[in-house]
């Protein structure tokens, strides 16, 4: 009788155990899938055709960094005129006036529900559609305004959740020394609100740099080349892939740096609090 | 009491269908200190927050020091400059230090110079016992230390009046003393104060008046001595018994 009860628990493996065993199968089977991968693919031909040592050197030579350089000044000019314009729809969303938060909120309802695509589209038939009219500054001017409006839209509801975050007795405290407000939206309210959404707001940067792969649409000339429009004509040329990897490679390193420090303040943000 | 700071005559707020103030008449004299008690619900915040206008009354009048903060035309922004207001949640800006809590309304409301202010806003830091303590920011800082700068911060507005809202509520039971110590010394240098607290000590020792609300009315007030050492209504009994003696159980 005794005995039984005390047979009965050793069988059973203890959940420390249990999860060893787990894990060893997890490994077992990622050991046969890569094994399956190497012995299967030709890998020669993938290498060729997306990593030729060659074509790599040549891209980078041939441009790459003045087309960085137009893919970071289009992304930051639309990124600056989104943050101006969103800051001011979103104030325009709080505000006590009526038709000043149903003009927003159609603003911001309308281009974020378009893709972007077709912004730019807009954009590029603009001068076919009104003769004669032309933005000015060029490519810039209509870059940045494409990009930034479709980037506007969402940034003005970021950070009307901003303000709206800011506790309502931080209001109430500045009020009640006195301040207006607009002195209370300064000096108090913004501040906090541009700490709480400087994530969201990296998070927007990070969306606009690869948004701003749309240009493309726009038609722009050879000088003016983004990184993707630019990959894209190196590839086409050489029939091979290896350009445009080299592009998404390079769309990499704005984006990873971005998404670190993205992580970083939300982990600082979370021990603030 | 000899001339009035505080007039509030027939008071009523609501929010939506719920009557919260219902007819509040009463002043607060220069120099006085009165403290409001009453039930959680009872309105004590909701009649502060009317005195300086955080929340607007459906009808009534608020005078301070004799201008009517209820006239829709009355420049409330200016008003306000000379009525201190202290929180439960203390409500510090986190993004400022503790000097630069008490400095911000003074530059940009009073038009203080940054030298000025400083010098303001470090003595009145020091008077709360917070001295060494002027470039911590709020997130560094006690709740009781954090209450303190708050009143300084009022303080450098160098107020007519200050408004407490349970200012001690918020405190772990060993910092709460620190607050009133403060609090007590404010009011025997002569600042006139309207004080919602339960801390019946505090009230029976430093309040001149003692007001009791009960849903949304003054049920009755005096001298501390009567209001809580010898109640006269029903109703003030029964708050006072539950919160002198809250493990006590009503026989039924
Ligand atoms: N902003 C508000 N909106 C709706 N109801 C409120 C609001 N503020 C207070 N109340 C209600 O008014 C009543 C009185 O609240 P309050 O003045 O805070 O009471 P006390 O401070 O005496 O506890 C409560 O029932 C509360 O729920
Ligand atoms: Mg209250």
């Amino acid at each position: 009788m005794t005995e039984t009860i005390h047979a009965e628990p050793r069988r059973r493996l203890s959940p420390r155990k249990r999860a060893q065993r787990w894990r060893l199968v997890q490994y077992a089977v990622l050991v046969v899938l890569v094994g399956l991968a190497i012995s299967l693919a030709n890998w020669s031909q993938i290498l060729d055709a997306f990593f030729r040592p060659d074509l790599t050197w040549t891209t980078i030579e041939q441009g790459l960094p003045k087309a960085f350089y137009y893919t970071v000044t289009y992304t930051a000019g639309a990124f600056i005129y989104g943050l101006v314009v969103g800051t001011i729809l979103a104030l325009m969303k709080l505000s006590s006036v009526g038709p000043y938060r149903w003009l927003a909120t159609a603003y911001i309802e309308f281009f974020r529900g378009l893709p972007a695509i077709i912004v730019f589209i807009a954009f590029s038939l603009l001068p076919l559609g009104i003769p004669g009219f032309r933005i000015p500054f060029p490519p810039y001017g209509t870059v940045w305004l494409a990009l930034g409006i479709v980037g506007s839209a969402y940034i003005a509801e970021t950070i009307r959740a901003g303000i709206q975050a800011v506790p309502r007795g931080q209001i109430e405290a500045a009020r009640s020394l006195g301040m207006t407000a607009g002195q209370t939206m300064r000096k108090i309210a913004l501040p906090q609100a541009f700490r709480i959404v400087l994530p969201p707001l990296t998070n927007e940067l990070i969306l606009l740099t690869k948004d701003s792969s749309l240009i493309f649409v726009i038609g722009i000339t050879v000088e003016e080349f983004d990184l993707t429009y630019y990959g894209r004509e190196i590839a086409n040329n050489e029939a091979n892939m290896t350009p445009l990897v080299v592009a998404g490679f390079a769309y990499l390193l704005i984006t990873l740096p971005l998404s670190i420090i993205v992580r970083r303040m939300e982990r600082s943000g979370a021990k603030a609090r | 009491m000899a001339e009035a700071l505080v007039r509030i005559n027939d008071l009523h707020k609501s929010f939506g269908d719920l009557h919260v103030l219902r007819g509040i008449d009463f002043e607060v004299g220069v120099r006085e200190v009165v403290c409001v008690i009453g039930p959680s619900g009872s309105g004590k915040s909701t009649l502060l927050r009317c005195i300086n206008l955080l929340e607007t009354p459906e009808s009534g009048q608020v005078f301070v020091d004799g201008e009517e903060l209820t006239d829709p035309d009355c420049d409330i922004d200016t008003a306000r400059r000379h009525i201190g207001m202290l929180f439960q949640s203390f409500n510090l800006f986190p993004h400022l230090t503790a000097l630069e809590n008490c400095m911000v309304a003074q530059t940009i409301v009073a038009g203080r110079g940054q030298s000025e202010a400083s010098k303001v806003a470090m003595h009145n830091l020091e008077r709360v016992g917070l001295g060494d303590k002027v470039h911590a920011y709020p997130a560094k800082l006690s709740g009781g230390q954090q209450q303190r700068v708050a009143i300084a911060r009022a303080l450098s507005m160098e107020p007519a009046l200050m408004l407490f809202d349970e200012p001690t509520s918020a405190l772990d039971p060993e910092l709460v003393g620190d607050v009133l110590t403060v609090m007590r010394q404010l009011a025997e240098d002569g600042m006139t104060m309207l004080v919602v607290t339960h801390e019946m000590a505090f009230a029976r020792e430093v309040a001149d008046r003692v007001v009791f609300m009960d849903d949304g009315q003054i049920v009755e007030q005096g001298p501390p001595q009567d209001v809580i050492g010898n109640p006269r209504q029903e109703r003030t009994r029964v708050f006072l018994k539950r919160v002198l003696d809250p493990t006590h159980v009503q026989p039924t």
